[in-house]
């Protein structure tokens, strides 16, 4: 049971992703007052990629190819890492929550490397983006799961989880409170939303991820943005068993793991309502705006830490 | 094994000898000289392969007495670490300089003697067990790296990064000899056996003095932040291969000075070293990789980094002394062998990145990225060994890099342990940056391989590139294996890199690093885990299983193959893709105040805007440290030489009148003392 659980939270990780950035959209679409797109179309779109005949640019080298290979194994390498339905994960020996902090920066260099490799403007200039925003993030980032990994003293990521979620909630609000705004900022920034960047936009002077995939179709195009859905529900992940409550989550029996699997769902779904809801009333930042913003989840990390400082101790 | 240690030894002045024995053969000589060097590099790996298997130092006193005491040669398991990290490289480097040195170079015979010189001289610092012959033999490392440094000699820049080389490293050695002195008015002599023997004895204003004389002499040959200006135009200028050597070893014999002083000879350890010397690394490393970012000359990129590889070392040994000075040893251990750890694992990944630039100037004859472009369709291997170095180099986890800077990492967490808000806060912090400066490291080797291997060629002679000859893709093999095998058997290095921490610490190996020699690595307390050899392996797999379902995919779809997407406008140019300069741009908004970035535009024109007949742009950063440290010493310095000039008329009266004066100032001093 205990390895068919970690098997089924890695596939239930694999199989919402499309399904929660549809979400994102239907949010954004009904405040628009239109109806958005059906549950099934996010899998359609997915699967419609991978049928696809392909064009490749004639500049292309074999990391162009590798690419959407590599990012997609190293994502779902750090997927398989993180607690999500109470499982333990299936790559959890692999190591700690450095390891996965790196797994994802690993698929992050190849992506801005193949953007680099047609030689198109639109390439570099997403590469080159991509980049900068990501590296101001780290720090933030680092710090926040530091912060929580002193206050759980352990720093492996399903030590940390079944931790938090076996603390009383309102325990620690002086030091939950700036990690969770640090830790949503720096999610935002990671999986490309606004006010970041804007998934639907293909403007070049707001393009970031999109810049980078231009060149990108049929079955690769799908790797990648199955790729990206899957990085963001980690992040919602992340967020949702470190910061929101919730009865503790196991996988002993069917019945037990069809409950995780809706508690779960029903967690990543309230997040990405947030997530939604600061869509639809932030405009896109302008570039040089954002080192402004994730200078605020540093601020807010700083001050998590320093709060669990002051009033935790290490035994 | 004492045939094997001093026969090295002779293949090195063999191999110096050789070029100006040989005849007219210029290239048979090099190629007999770098060989030479090659076969001795062999015999030292051998040497420090053995002392690291038997565990037993081994000793070796030169017959007969010297003034400044005996040249004793000492290999035990620090110096075998370091003689593994030059011996390993210059293996390598040594076949690679067979290929580079073939066609263009007239000195090349000259280069081999200065190559066996420069090698031996590194083998001797490291192994001299007595100050004077270390300081001697450091003053050849100095002199040889020099001769490297202005082998292009009629170029203006080589000249001037000679001068600079050869100015601050002989300022680094003055305080390296005040420190040594003082060592030696506390001990009687000058081995280092008695240096450690009275470390005991050391007054503690006298440790101190020695610690920052010793941190500035050292620290200047590392290329640690501010002493560091001179770093980026010598390794800039010397040829790669040689570069490969300063960059992968000879800076690295700093840190093995000064892993000496701090741990041997001068007794118990202050926790304000430990502070001191985070603050210079977590400097080094930030600065150090925010400036490689704005380089567009492939090797000062290099250079830059460099520094920044050394503030990660830096990180490592300032953590230990901090937890070695609160009684923590198992942690002092732990942060140890991670700069141990990364100082190996920076040769290997730094120094195939240097053969690499070097692969690339001899094939295109340019440094400058924003000529560069394209050349993994020209130079498939060289490409993929360099590719290999920069994904290692960037910490990302499959290979080397990843394990050390993982390890530096760990224990700067642990250091939330202390007491005192002020430690606790500190060490977060410092993570923190650290993290950040790993990512901009990821971000400026995206663009290194990015803009120099990728998109399309910026010039015709990038287009016309040829791939380098076998010994030259064999030396970078070599290298990229030895970054997969470091960290597949990352586990095994970290515990022989234990059993070295332990001669330093008093502590076992197994309560620095509790996993021992297996694959898993782990930090004191169950804190911190990581496997390397299965992160390795499931990146092998999951990928080949893919690729091999692309391969079946593609089979059924149809590929086309087309020009890029050019939005309808036709006429998109190899020029109009990013260059080296604008992939940085943002970072130079976004850090102005550290860059303080000029950019001028100049227009001619005759008589009106639209009549533009020639057109200038230029666009620089202001060298912050040249200009507010090194610009006003040097002025001060020479403001004072013109008033001490004032004294000195021609006339021998005066001069005479001086020495007696002195003369008499000196007796009385001494009388009165």
């Amino acid at each position: 049971m205990n390895l068919a659980g970690s098997l089924l939270q890695g596939l239930v990780l694999l199989a919402v992703a499309p399904a929660s950035g549809w979400f994102i959209k239907k949010m954004k679409a009904a405040s628009q007052n239109r109806r958005g797109p059906s549950l099934v179309q996010a899998y359609a779109d997915l699967g419609k990629l991978f049928r696809k005949n392909m064009v490749i640019s004639d500049q292309a080298s074999w990391i162009f190819h590798a690419m959407p290979i590599v990012l997609f194994c190293s994502t779902v390498i750090a997927a398989w890492m993180i607690p999500a339905i109470g499982a333990e994960p299936l790559f959890g020996f692999l190591g700690d929550l450095v390891v996965f902090v790196y797994f994802l920066a690993l698929g992050k260099f190849f992506l801005a490397l193949a953007a680099l490799d047609t030689g198109t403007t639109f390439g570099g200039m997403g590469s080159s983006r991509e980049m900068t925003l990501g590296s101001l993030a780290e720090p933030a980032f680092l710090l926040t799961l530091f912060a929580l990994a002193y206050r759980t003293q352990t720093l492996s990521l399903s030590g940390m989880a079944s931790r938090l979620s076996a603390e009383a909630p309102l325990d620690g609000l002086y030091f939950m409170v700036p990690a969770f705004g640090a830790m949503l900022i720096v999610a935002i920034a990671e999986s490309g939303r606004i006010p970041v960047d804007n998934p639907s936009t293909h403007l070049e002077l707001t393009m970031i991820h999109e810049a980078m995939v231009l060149e990108y179709s049929g079955p690769y195009l799908a790797l990648i943005e199955w790729a990206h859905q899957i990085k963001q529900l980690i992040f919602l992940t992340l967020l949702a068993n470190f910061f929101i409550p919730s009865p503790a989550l196991s996988v002993a029996s069917p019945a037990a793991a069809l409950l995780a699997v809706l508690i779960f769902a029903a967690k990543v779904l309230s997040l990405a309502l947030l997530v939604g809801w600061i869509e639809i009333h932030c405009a896109k930042l302008r570039l040089f705006r954002v080192p402004d913003l994730l200078g605020v989840a540093y601020a807010l990390a700083i001050l998590s830490m320093l709060g669990q400082l002051m009033m935790g101790s290490w035994q | 094994m004492k045939t094997l240690f001093l026969l090295q030894f002779i293949f090195y002045i063999f191999g110096a000898l050789i070029p100006a024995l040989s005849g007219k053969n210029t290239r048979l000589a090099s190629a007999a000289s770098h060989l030479a060097a090659g076969i001795g590099s062999m015999l030292g790996l051998a040497c420090a392969l053995f002392v690291f298997a038997s565990g037993i130092p081994f000793e070796w006193v030169f017959p007969g007495e010297g003034v400044f005491g005996n040249l004793t040669l000492r290999l035990d398991r620090l110096s075998a670490v370091f003689l593994f990290i030059l011996s390993a490289l210059s293996a390598a480097v040594s076949i690679y300089a067979v290929g580079y040195l073939k066609d263009h170079h007239r000195d090349a015979r000259f280069l081999g003697f200065v190559y066996n010189s420069f090698i031996c001289s590194m083998a001797l610092v490291i192994t001299a067990a007595n100050a004077f012959y270390f300081l001697l033999s450091w003053e050849v490392m100095a002199l040889t790296s020099y001769m490297f440094v202005v082998m292009e000699h009629e170029q203006k820049e080589s000249r001037r990064a000679g001068l600079l080389y050869f100015v601050m490293t002989h300022l680094g050695t003055a305080f390296l000899m005040i420190a040594f002195l003082a060592l030696f008015l506390n001990a009687g002599s000058f081995e280092f056996r008695d240096f450690q023997a009275s470390a005991s004895a050391l007054a503690p204003a006298w440790k101190n003095a020695v610690f920052v004389c010793a941190l500035i002499g050292l620290g200047t040959k590392a290329g640690m932040i501010p002493l560091h200006i001179w770093l980026p135009e010598a390794h800039t200028q010397a040829p790669s291969h040689a570069s490969a050597l300063m960059s992968g070893v000879m800076i690295k014999t700093a840190i093995y000075a000064l892993l000496r002083f701090l741990f041997q000879f001068l007794g118990e350890i202050e926790a304000w070293w430990g502070g001191v010397i985070l603050c210079a690394g977590i400097l080094s490393a930030l600065i150090g990789i925010l400036y490689a970012l704005m380089e567009h000359d492939l090797k000062r990129l290099l250079a830059y980094s460099s520094i920044e590889n050394m503030g990660i070392v830096f990180l490592g040994i300032g953590s230990s002394l901090f937890f070695a000075a609160s009684g923590r040893t198992a942690w002092a251990g732990f942060a140890l062998i991670a700069a141990l750890f990364h100082s190996v694992n920076h040769a290997f990944f730094k120094g195939l990145l240097f053969l690499g630039a070097g692969s690339v100037f001899s094939a295109v004859h340019c440094r400058d990225m924003e000529r560069l472009g394209g050349l993994i369709h020209r130079m498939p291997a060289t490409a993929a060994f360099f590719l290999t170095g920069c994904v290692a180099i960037s910490a990302l986890p499959p290979l080397n890099g990843f394990v050390s800077e993982w390890m530096t990492l760990i224990a700067l967490f642990a250091g939330m342990q202390f007491q005192g808000l002020a430690a606790r806060f500190f060490f977060p912090i410092l993570a923190s940056l650290f993290g950040f400066a790993g990512a901009l490291a990821a971000m400026c080797f995206v663009k290194a391989f990015g803009i120099t291997f990728l998109g399309s060629p910026r010039s015709s002679e990038a287009a016309q590139a040829r791939e380098s000859d076998g010994w030259m893709k064999a030396a970078m093999a070599v290298l990229s294996a030895g970054c997969v095998l470091l960290s597949a058997g990352a586990g095994w290095t970290a515990g022989i890199l234990s059993r070295v921490a332990a001669d330093l610490l008093e502590g076992a190996p197994a309560d620095f690093l509790p996993s021992g020699q297996s694959v898993c690595v782990s930090g004191p307390a169950e804190m911190g885990r990581f496997m390397p050899a299965a992160g390795l392996g499931l990146l092998a797999v999951l990928p080949i299983s893919l690729w091999i379902w692309r391969r079946l995919r593609l089979k059924q779809l149809k590929v086309r193959t087309g020009p890029n997407w050019d939005c309808g406008f036709s006429r998109i140019t190899d020029r109009m893709q990013y260059s080296a300069t604008g992939y940085s741009k943002p970072l130079r908004r976004i850090f102005s105040f550290l860059y303080q970035p000029l950019r001028r535009v100049e227009v001619e024109d005759e008589g009106h805007v639209l009549l533009r007949t020639a057109q200038r742009f230029e666009s620089r950063i202001r060298p912050l440290f040249e200009e507010v440290l090194y610009r006003p010493l040097a002025r001060w310095i020479i403001g004072l030489s013109e008033k001490a000039r004032q004294i000195q008329t021609g006339h021998i009266q005066l001069y005479l009148s001086y020495i007696l004066l002195t003369t008499i100032i000196l007796v009385l001093v001494v009388r009165l003392l």
